[in-house]
This record gives structure tokens, sequence and C-alpha cells, in this order.
């Protein structure tokens, strides 16, 4: 029975939009309640007001749903708890260890010095002693597997529990059976495998502890993008700066963060200018200067001055909650290389159960005496060897681990699929605006024809881009701003695709845009050709301007190459993957563009559904291809790619719309990703096989095949440490992903 | 020897019979909720029937702190989940069509099934 100020609720049964209005209107006629806000995406909703809970929650169910109060645990009181409850976990497996191993070392050491048979009345006394102390630690040490054992029998599962306590209990119950009546087996056959039983516990439990311990240790990359977040902000309410608890931050509140402080939600700058350094979330390391307008994101950390901003995204809505989401959801998802450890995980351990039950009778029938205690062994050791849970380990830990990698270099995985399908890219489709170049171009001259006015034309082709959209509008206009041109209203504003634009502005008729603009309104561009070439070949764009269908003037515009595109794409080629650059740019400026990054392939003049023509055309030519853009124009060639690749500054759109996101601008970002996604998969082509010969060749043995050959049969102990071991291994293996970092040559 | 070996036949088929060919009992759901206990190594209910069409909401609620247990993974429907100790616990399905969805632990060591129909 809580009283808040404000209660959040997870709403059941709200399958549509209308749903929306109805809960949201029976909450708002409960007395008391103010403002009433429901996300319909994560089916929350959120209460103001001094209500009871529990006749908010009546409310809803009365006009049929469901609603449940939300839990308040931050994502870093739900890892903390985690942490408690592994380390109990952690705790009680090192008990139940050290009880299993008091036990058992002691017998087996005995076990290689004497000989464990049972003649005399005396031993069988001193044996049944061992024998009960032995039936203690498997009551306390081994009881979770004996119970789980017993749960999934009765649901006709066979589980790991299964086979430890198949396999201990075997051993035990054998021995016992040799103790009370030693006289009905051939005296060969009376030998106590007590020690066995405890070993195995208490090896497995280790294997397990220590698991226990290193699974913890891959979900780091989630622990430190969480510690990002800030506990508290300091917000200005009625012209009054408080401290308060980061969840009580409003939309539209006025933040304050300090030099040194963690940006607390996202927002937009109002007042101050500082850098501020991002490098956590988009693996740049130089600070990004901030000032009025600009946007920061939470998590990032003011270095030099103070900001006073505007919260836009607070909760689990900000960039930092999203980016933590889309790891965790990645960590979880599985590439295909997984699926056959999936199959033969499932079958394996009634299979397992069959194998071991035809070695016994194997031995039974053909092996030599006393055949009946080779069978126990055999049937012992199968049991235990077998165990699949390595095989069930050996995917998720690299994936979680290797996504965790990329994020903290900037680099977003969606899901194992796309992490898989980027170590095997053949093919690379880059555009170039934004991509290779900054994507923000600058005017760099401007040639009139017909005695036009430079001032006059900067006034005019102004005027008409201040509607448009396109990157090169965004030069112009910083071009006009610069000379202080006063911009007219434009009419008949039409943007032409991939051409350019037309409009009238101040009653003239005006076209601005490539040549195929000019042949489109058979406008003669002759006396610029020679011009137009030479800019191209400076890796300028040149821009035609008519004015009253006449050619008034030619603006080059170039865009900058990023300084360190030429260096991320010698990269690529070095790995063998064939580059292909996309522009809508005429072939001149693409050419001098590839000529200076070192791309030998590229298409100039290409409209957007081109480059989804392009991707479709290397895909049916047998070539796996990955298509970096810049998220927005590039949207379809991106899904028609295998992977794509988005160039994002980390916002929503671009988080959701690519299968990567590269959070920093550079190419390098693309490099590491593959570098990483390369690393990854061989981790797990590793772990599969260390895993696999655990069971592959460890069931043979167990069995016996090697006895005809060598005389080897496994000891039922040393398959309890091949399997602890196994587990063990293949979380490590994928521990190491961990210091795995990109070669930069 | 004879009756050793009749014993391991007998004893192969049951497993097979046990683990293979035994059509478990379904528990069938009313308003398609169903909150499932993750204890000692299995789901359970662990075989359930809910009306196709229709959104489904699960609540496990896990008191098996073993490793196997954190995750829950539905294949078919691309969904994988961490599942926190105690009853919090919710997943919400979409409508499913009629048919078999699986659903298990990382390690396929636990293993429900959800039958829509």
């Amino acid at each position: 029975m809580s009283n808040k100020p404000e209660q959040n609720f997870i709403i059941e049964g709200a399958n549509c939009g209308s749903c929306v209005a109805k809960i949201e209107k029976a909450l708002k006629s409960v007395q008391g309640a103010n403002n009433v806000e429901m996300n319909f995406a994560e089916r929350t909703v959120r209460v103001e007001g001094s209500v009871e809970q529990d006749t908010l929650i009546k409310a809803v169910e009365n006009i049929g749903y469901g609603a449940k109060p939300m839990s308040n645990k931050s994502d870093q009181d739900a890892l903390d708890e985690k942490a408690k409850s592994d380390d109990a976990h952690y705790k009680k497996l090192m008990r139940n260890m050290m009880f299993a191993l008091g036990v058992g070392v002691p017998l087996m050491v005995y076990g290689l010095i004497f000989d464990m048979s049972v003649s005399t009345t005396t031993q069988r006394i001193a044996w049944f002693v061992v024998g009960i102390v032995t039936l203690m630690v498997m009551a306390v040490s081994g009881k979770q597997f004996y119970k789980g054992a017993w749960q999934a029998f009765k649901n006709h599962a066979a589980n790991m529990d299964t086979l430890i306590a198949l396999g201990t209990g075997t051993a035990w119950l054998y021995s016992m059976f040799v103790v009370i009546a030693p006289s009905l087996l051939p005296e060969v056959a009376r030998h106590v495998y007590f020690e066995a039983s405890s070993m195995i516990i208490g090896l497995i439990s280790l294997g397990l502890a220590f698991e226990v311990k290193a699974r913890g240790r891959t979900s780091q990359a989630i622990k430190r993008l969480i510690g990002l977040q800030a506990k508290t902000a300091r917000v200005v309410r009625q012209g009054q700066e408080q401290d308060i608890d980061i969840t009580d931050v409003q939309k539209n509140d006025h933040v304050r963060v300090r030099p040194g402080e963690k940006i607390p939600v996202d927002g937009n700058v109002i007042e101050g200018s500082s850098r501020v350094d991002e490098s956590m979330l988009t693996g740049e390391p130089m600070p990004v200067s901030k000032q009025a307008d600009d946007k920061v994101v939470a998590g990032s950390i003011n270095k030099s001055g103070t900001l006073l901003f505007e919260a836009t995204h607070v909760g689990h809505e900000t960039t930092l909650a999203n980016i933590i989401n889309m790891v965790k959801r990645a960590q979880n998802s599985k590439p295909s290389i997984g699926r056959l450890a999936d199959v033969i995980s499932g079958i394996f351990v009634p299979t397992v159960m069959i194998i071991a039950v035809l070695a016994a009778l194997a031995w039974l029938n053909f092996g030599p005496e006393p055949s009946i205690a080779y069978a126990v062994v055999a049937l012992t050791t199968v049991l235990i060897i077998a165990c699949p849970c390595a095989l069930g380990l050996a995917t998720p830990m690299s994936v979680m681990v290797g996504v965790g990698k990329a994020a903290e270099s900037g680099i977003l995985i969606r899901n194992g699929e796309s992490l898989q399908t980027t170590s095997k890219i053949t093919t690379m489709i880059l555009d170039k605006t934004g991509t290779i170049t900054q994507g923000a171009p600058q005017v760099t001259d401007v040639v009139t024809f017909n005695n036009a006015d430079k001032n006059n034309v900067m006034q005019l082709v102004a005027s008409l881009e201040s509607s448009s959209e396109h990157p090169l509008a965004e030069a112009i206009m910083q071009h006009a701003k610069k000379q202080n041109v006063t911009l007219s209203k434009a009419t008949d504003f039409d943007a032409i695709t991939g051409k350019g634009v037309s409009g009238t502005v101040n009653g003239q008729t005006l076209l601005f845009g490539n040549k195929a603009l000019m042949d489109k309104y058979e406008i003669a561009v002759d006396e610029a050709t020679e011009q137009a070439h030479s800019f191209a070949k400076e890796a300028k764009t040149p821009m035609y301007f008519a004015c009253n269908n006449q050619l008034t003037a030619l603006i080059a515009v170039a865009d900058p190459i990023k300084e360190d595109s030429a260096e991320a794409i010698k990269r690529l080629q070095n790995n063998g993957i064939h580059l292909v650059m996309l522009t809508g740019d005429n072939n001149a400026t693409a050419q001098a563009v590839a000529q200076k990054v070192g791309i030998d392939d590229f298409i100039a003049e290409v409209l957007p559904q081109d480059k989804v023509n392009e991707v479709s055309k290397r895909q049916q030519q047998g070539e796996i291809v990955g298509m970096t853009g810049d998220g927005i124009n590039d949207a379809p060639a991106l899904a028609k790619a295998d992977v794509g690749f988005a160039i994002g500054t980390g916002t929503d759109v671009a988080i959701e719309s690519a299968d990567i996101t590269l959070m920093r601008g550079s190419l390098h970002g693309l490099a590491d990703a593959i570098a990483i996604s390369s690393a990854t998969i061989g981790n797990i082509k590793q772990n599969l096989f260390g895993a696999f010969i655990y069971n592959v060749a460890g069931i043979p043995i167990a069995a016996g095949v090697l006895y005809p050959f060598f005389g080897l049969l496994l000891n039922p102990v040393v398959a309890g440490a091949a399997m602890a071991l196994s587990s063990l291994t293949v979380v490590t293996n994928a521990n190491r992903l961990r210091f795995f970092k990109p070669n930069k040559s | 020897m004879l009756m050793i070996n009749i014993l391991g036949a007998i004893l192969i088929a049951a497993i097979i019979y046990w683990f293979w060919l035994y059509k478990p009992k379904q528990i069938q759901t009313d308003d398609n909720t169903v909150t499932i206990v993750v204890d000692n190594g299995v789901y359970q209910p662990g075989n359930i029937k809910v009306a196709a069409n229709k959104q489904v909401t699960l609540t496990f609620n896990r008191k098996d702190s073993a490793p196997c247990a954190e995750t829950v993974i539905f294949p078919a429907l691309d969904i994988s989940k961490s599942l926190a100790m105690g009853d919090d616990n919710k997943i919400t399905l979409p409508a499913l069509k009629a048919g078999e969805y699986d659903f298990h632990c990382q390690m396929q060591m636990y293993k429900g099934k959800l039958i829509a129909e």
C-alpha cells in the first residue's frame, strides 16, 4: 500500500492503439490522479498524484486490462542484486566443493597407495562407514544435482543433473553392494568406488563455482555502460538549483552540469560552452566542443566549462539507455553457427544414457574379468564425461563478450546473425558523402556567366536553397551567411531527386543542380563545360545555376575527405575486402575522391534507387555485400545489403535502422567492426571445437574403445574433472576475447 | 548373461519411451496468462496450451540460482530474456499463429513448449 507522488505500472492486455486512450481515461477518472501518460511501445503507464496503488490497479482492471506496479529497481540496482546472488551462489558451491573434496581426496590418495578391495570383515565395516560418509557428501554437497535430476525425470526431461546423479549414484550403489554382499561378486570385482562419487561432486561444484565467477566477467561491457549513468542531476526549477535523483528528472527540465561532471540525461544546450568527452559512447577519443543548440547525451563527461541544457530524453529514452538495451538484446541472440550445437544438445542426454547402457553391456559380454567392475566404471565414466553444458555455453558466451567489446569501441551490433555475417563480407559498398568525406560540403568557387553579379547569384541561390534539406544546400547557406546575404521568399519550390531544385524567387524562374537538371530543361551549358571539368578534377562538385532558362553561374562545392579515410580503407583492403564507392556526384569528382583514398572501383551519378540495385547486382554475383552509409538516404541499400552499417551520431533512427551502427564518423570503426566480428566468430569456433572434443572424443574413450588397443580406460574421477574443465575452458576462452585489440595497420 | 542383456535392452527401450516418445500432460490456460516456476532444472509447467492469435503473458518465477536458469530463449520468436531471481520476470509474447513453440535455457537443459491452438 504505497502512496507516492508518481507511480509506474506495467499494463497487461493492451494490444491496440485505442487501448491507450481507454486506459488513460480510466486512470484520469480516479480522484487524485493528475498527469497520466501511457507508453504504448513499452506497455507502461506513469501516473502522478497521491492515489493508493490498489485503486489505480483496480481502475485498470475494471476496464478489462491488467496493471502491475513496475519494479523501481534501476539497472544499477538489478546489477548489484545479481552480483550479490552470484556471490552467494559461488560461496555455496565452494563450501560444497570443500566438503566433497575433503572426503574424496584422502580416499583417492588411499586408493593410489593401497588396494580399495573388500575381503575381510574389518574392511567391510570400515568401507561401510566410508560409504555412509560418502552418502552424506552426496546428500549435502550433491543435493542440488539429485533434486534437479528427479524433477527433470518427473517431467520426462533429462539434463546435466541427470548425468551427474546417475554417474555418482551408480558408483555409490555398486560400492555399497560390494560392501553388503561381497560374496555375490567374483573376488576380483570386490572393489569400491566411493572416492569417485565424492570427487566428481567436488570437481563439478568447483567447475560450476569458477563458471559463476567467469560468467560475471563476460557481462562487463554492460556493467561499464550502466556505470556511465549519473546517479543525480542538478536541475533548475523555479530559479532554484537542486540536486535530485536521476529518475526524477523530467523532460524540459533545465539541467546544469559543471566541469568534470557526467551529463545525466540527453538534451539541448541552452547556455554556456564546453568540451564534452563522448568517447565512451562513440569511441572517438577527442572531446567535442558544445555550445548553445548543440545536443548532449547522457553518459558523456563535461570537461571544461559549465553547461545549462534542456532535457529532451530522460529515463529509458536516453541514447545511453537505448544502447544498453540494444547491447543486451544483441548479447542474448545467437548466430546460426550455434544452431547445430542446439540441435545436438537437445537430444544429447538420453542418447548418452543409451550409449552408457550399451557400453556396460559390451563390457559384461566381452570384457575381461572382473567384467562387472569394468562395466560399472564405463557406465559411470560415460555418463559423467558426456555432459553437454560446454556445448550450450560455447556460442552465447563469445557473442556476449564480442558484442560488448564492440559496444566499448562505439560499434553497436544489432544481433548475433549480423555479427556472424560481418566476418564473411567480401564486398563493401561505401557511400561517398558523409562516409568517406566529412559530409559537410563547403562552397569553394563561384564563376558567373553573361555578366551576372556574384552577390546577386548567391542571393538567388541561397533563397531557393533555403527550402532544401540537401547537404549541398547547407554549404550554400553557410556561404551566404558569411556574405550577409538577405534572403527572399522562394515559391513553387520543387526538389528533383538526384538532379537538383527548381523554384521562383523575386519573379525569376530558377534552376540549381547538376548537368542532368540542365539537360532536362534544355539549357545550354557549353560555355561552362571546361570550367566544370577542371573543378571535377580537383574533387569539387560543379553545380549549375540557371536563371530564366539561361546559364548564369557555376558554383563549386567540395566535401573534404575525412583525415583517416585513406588509412582505414587500406586496412579494409588488407583484409581482402573489395571496396566500391558510390556517389551521386559526377564521374570526374568521384574519380578524384576515389583516387585520393585508394579505391579502384567506383560508380558516379547514382540515384538512391541505383544504390539498392548495385547491392543486388553484387549479391547476384555471389558476393557477401556490406553497405556503409550515413543512415537516412541510404536506408533502402542498407536494408538490402547482407550487413548494413550506418554511420550515425548515435541517434535513435540510426540505431534502429541498421544492422550495425558506427557511433563515430571514422571508417576505422568499420574495419574494427569486421575485425571484432572475425575474432568473435573465431572464438565461437574454438569454443565449439573445445566442447565437441570433450564430448565426441571423451565418450568413446570413456566407453572403452581404446582398451583393446592400449589397455586404456578412463577413471570416473578424470571424467568428472574433464567435465568441470570443459565449461571452464569455454567461459575462459570467451573471456580471452575481452583483451582483443583490432590491428590498426 | 542373457537376462542381463534383456534387462539392458528393456532399459534402453524405457529411456527411449520416457524421454522421447512420452507425450507429457498439457496445462491449459484460460486467459493466456501463465506463471512458470524455474526450479531444480525444470520449467513447471513445461507443456502449456494457449489460445492462438492472442497475446500470451508468461511470468517466470526463478527459484533456481544455477547459471543455466538465467536466460530463457524462444528461438522461433527470436526472444531471449535474462531471468532475475524471483517472480518479476514477465514476458509478453505477440499473438502466436497455431503451432508449437519451444523455449529453453541457453544450454537446453531446461525445456518447455507452448502449443498455440
